[in-house]
């Protein structure tokens, strides 16, 4: 934020549209069946749903670097949380 | 008026001794620059570590849900996906509302601020209203975990867990959502005494990305909890 950037209404406006036909979109995906990619379109749909959020609600685009890696280190973290837990769950039944 | 006061733009600044920081800044900062660097940042630290705080949550419920996938389906089934979807929409729009909260503070127009604050609170209490709502239902059809929980059909222990964690991720997330609100009505009230301007609206800012972090958390909730597994016979 160190330029004092201000995200102009349009790109505001533009962004909850977006989130709103996103939204039905996925509702609308739920009910068809594809197997299992069901679970990758609906996490698909909401990760960009999130990263919208993230860049132009929470400015992110405009922030200093520092605060990007911040913000980037966040959801590292929070995948290796999700990797390493699983990677150990998921692998239990290869010792059979 | 006596509300002459921390706020008021309008007096000229009173220099006390020379080298006074300006009205607004802290003794420790350089500029306001410097000063809005530091708050958005630390809001961001304090962000990351919610991020691990809900993804213990997010963790379990994929582990539970990857060894029982029938039974959550049996149990996302029971939920309302209309009211859920509207709650999705409310959030959306909260979130845009407090965007334009921070958009008021950057361009200086403090009676924006309020109203678009006051927005945000009336779109989060219709939220929490939806979603007592729905925690009715389930206290009605004895879906709460605890004693009182019954399952008419199979797998009754698996869908136990799916409801353990429903009211787990779902009142954290609503708890999240109270304080934002609370916090938001006094920062309503500062807003109203004219103690933001485009230099400093620090604490605009920091709850801005505080409320569109609960945001994220239900675009993640929504379709793990509602939808995953309706496609299924």
């Amino acid at each position: 934020m160190s330029e004092h950037k201000v995200t102009g209404l349009g790109a505001y406006f533009s962004v909850f549209l977006a989130l709103m036909v996103l939204t039905a979109g996925t509702v609308w995906a739920a009910f068809t069946d594809l197997g299992a990619w069901n679970d990758i379109v609906a996490m698909a749909i909401a990760l960009t749903k999130a990263s919208l959020v993230v860049l132009i609600f929470m400015q992110v685009r405009f922030a200093s670097r520092m605060a990007k890696i911040t913000v980037v280190a966040g959801f590292l973290w929070l995948a290796i949380l999700f990797g390493i837990t699983l990677s150990d769950y998921f692998s239990r039944g290869f010792l059979g | 008026m006596s509300t002459a006061q921390v706020g008021d733009r309008t007096q000229p600044v009173k220099q006390r001794q020379p080298g006074l920081k300006p009205w607004g800044m802290a003794h420790h900062f350089n500029s306001f620059a410097q000063q809005q660097e530091a708050s958005y940042f630390g809001m961001w630290l304090f962000l990351v570590q919610e991020i691990m705080f809900f993804g213990g949550l997010f963790t379990a419920y994929i582990v539970y849900r990857t060894a029982h996938p029938f039974a959550f389906a049996l149990g996302s089934r029971t939920l309302d996906i209309q009211l859920g979807a509207i709650n999705t929409a409310v959030l959306i729009g909260s979130s845009l509302t407090m965007a334009l909260a921070v958009w008021a503070a950057q361009t200086g127009r403090r009676k924006a601020i309020v109203v678009f604050i006051l927005l945000t609170i009336l779109l989060g209490g219709v939220f929490l209203g939806i979603k007592t709502v729905e925690y009715s239902h389930k206290w009605h059809e004895h879906h709460v975990p605890g004693p009182d929980f019954q399952w008419e059909g199979s797998q009754g222990n698996r869908v136990h867990m799916f409801f353990n964690l429903y009211f787990l991720m779902t009142g954290l997330h609503a708890l999240h959502m109270i304080v934002g609100m609370g916090i938001l009505a006094v920062a309503a009230v500062w807003a109203w005494r004219g103690a933001f301007t485009p230099d400093n609206h620090n604490l605009i800012e920091g709850l801005g990305l505080y409320w569109h972090f609960v945001d994220i958390v239900w675009i993640f909730l929504f379709p793990l909890l509602y939808l995953l597994g309706r496609n299924v016979g």
